[in-house]
């Protein structure tokens, strides 16, 4: 345990030194989430009262979303994986007496952590201070926590999901068009692009039980405080059985493609 | 001409190597624009309007950037690739080549997955068309054409300002992707959505909305002033500024590889 945690720290570490990069992403996170708040606000100035989720909560949620932004991307440059599958440098983890799963997993993890240390709080701070109306707003004690166990849960979620996708890496050469299927599937169904309680009902109904939405939106529904407390608890549950769901798949795939890859080249 | 033409055929049979890759990535970018339409459709499901916008009117809105987006993107996506080629040190090659760079850069470079964009636009173009309640003539014809075109090359000029940034620092610029990945994204909406002081930046900065929503007013009744019909020709005007740019760019290169 240990070792993953110290191979966690230091990739963290790692991913802290490019800050000239943190700036611009932060400055673009702002600019996106005041673009769709703008968006969302046309939509209630038009038809306020038809949506279940209410403009203040809107407004959480996007700031949320975009302080967190990469925390939830399943798609992203997770290189050194990508290299080891395609170079063959994967033979020299496969030397290392870890599991290449579980370090993979906290590499991935890292990955999505460090950028998002630099970003959130500079982008929650500006997100405070706005103009009132759209100005986030910090919800009770007791929402705050489940929000951070979820977000913890969510972003394992989106780590299990990503090592599958790594994993269908081995047997194929062309990683892009599957990169950007898992992509916008990924963001949309999520909540990525419009929240999920903007979906019509019968919709919604499917799309709550699909793992997507265990990534993103249920952390930032408790936050934004559009579910029950109780609700909160449910999706939290959910969020752990497709976790234990996709590490299992993770695993036993991975163990299966370990055992028959070639690795070609020296 | 024929030079350019060539490099063109070069470039298509290469990327058709891969005919699976090619055929994924393009059904990716299909399915992106997919999720993109539906969320609108999901939106409309509640709300009749936005801004005083009917669904037609606002998927027009989506079809006409999303195909302007993608055939600038084809061209000028490519680009990305410029602070590659200018760390290989292979730009150097390059300029001694008798022949334009930006073409010279582009053509290798196009990208044409993008055609699974441009199918879903010309499919959203078509349903909108005559759910947009638009009494259509010639000239509004001309001008649907106009915005497209005119869009296709305000794209590629966005993507030339974010490569030639590449001259003068190492680190890609993610805030321009706002202007660029995120007009794709915003362009949903007439901009006007966004309120004045939006409309204003993307008036008179960079001048998004004289292809989307000025056309819009003028195609929809709303204004028939000979400004908004002029406006996408208007933003033509962006080109230049991005040109002498990439010029002072280029001046100020100094090889970076071997």
């Amino acid at each position: 345990m240990k070792v993953y945690f110290s191979l966690l720290r230091i990739r963290v570490i790692n991913g802290l030194q490019y800050r000239a990069v943190a700036i611009g992403s932060i400055l673009s996170r702002f600019a996106w989430g005041l673009m769709e708040i703008l968006a969302f606000y046309a939509l209630h100035r038009t038809n306020g009262t038809k949506f279940v989720m209410t403009f203040s909560e809107t407004v959480s949620y996007i700031w949320m979303q975009q302080a967190l932004f990469i925390l939830f991307q399943v798609v992203y440059s997770d290189r050194e994986i990508v290299t080891a599958i395609n170079d063959g440098s994967i033979a020299y983890e496969l030397v290392r007496p870890i599991k290449l799963y579980n370090s993979w997993f906290v590499q991935c993890m890292a990955n999505r952590i460090s950028p998002t240390l630099l970003n959130c709080m500079p982008v929650l701070i500006i997100a405070a201070f706005v103009v009132p109306k759209y100005r986030i707003h910090f919800p009770p004690f007791l929402n705050l926590m489940l929000f951070l166990i979820s977000t913890i849960l969510a972003l394992a979620v989106v780590v299990a999901l990503a090592l599958l996708m790594h994993i269908s890496m081995f047997y194929t050469t062309s990683p892009r068009g599957i990169r950007i299927i898992v992509t916008a599937m990924t963001t949309f169904f999520s909540g990525g692009i419009i929240p999920l309680p903007y979906f019509p009902e019968p919709v919604l109904k499917i799309v709550e039980i699909l793992p997507f939405a265990s990534m993103q939106s249920t952390p930032l529904l408790i936050y934004s405080g559009l579910v029950t407390n109780m609700e909160a608890v449910q999706g939290i549950g959910l969020q752990c059985i497709w976790l234990l769901i996709l590490i299992a798949t993770g695993m036993f795939l991975m163990n299966r493609t370990l055992s028959r890859v070639v690795v070609q080249g020296g | 001409m024929k030079f350019y033409l060539r490099l063109f055929t070069i470039n298509l049979k290469s990327q058709m190597q891969y005919k699976m890759s090619f055929w994924m990535t393009s059904l990716g970018q299909f399915v992106t624009a997919f999720t993109s339409f539906f969320s609108i459709q999901f939106i409309f499901m509640q709300v009749d309007a936005v801004d005083q916008f009917t669904y037609g009117q606002v998927l027009l809105c989506f079809s006409v950037i999303m195909m302007a987006f993608s055939i600038g993107e084809a061209l000028g996506g490519g680009l990305a690739s410029f602070s590659y080629i200018v760390n290989s040190g292979n730009f150097d090659r390059m300029l001694i080549r008798p022949r334009n760079i930006i073409m010279q850069i582009i053509i290798p470079h196009m990208d044409l997955t993008r055609i699974g964009l441009l199918v879903q636009g010309i499919i959203v173009i078509c349903l909108a068309i005559p759910l947009s309640g638009i009494s259509w003539n010639i000239g509004k014809a001309i001008l649907l054409i106009a915005m497209i075109i005119c869009g296709t090359i305000l794209f590629f000029c966005l993507f030339l300002i974010k490569a030639t940034v590449s001259f003068f620092t190492i680190e890609s610029l993610d805030f321009l992707n706002i202007f660029t990945y995120g007009a794709r994204q915003f362009g949903r909406y007439p901009l006007s959505a966004y309120g004045p002081k939006v409309l204003w930046l993307l008036t008179f900065c960079v001048p998004l909305a004289l292809i989307q929503y000025y056309p819009l007013l003028y195609l929809t009744d709303r204004g028939s002033s000979l400004w908004y019909f002029c406006a996408p020709f208007l933003s033509l005007i962006f080109a230049f500024p991005c040109y002498l740019f990439f010029r002072i760019g280029l001046r100020s290169y100094k090889s970076a590889g071997s």
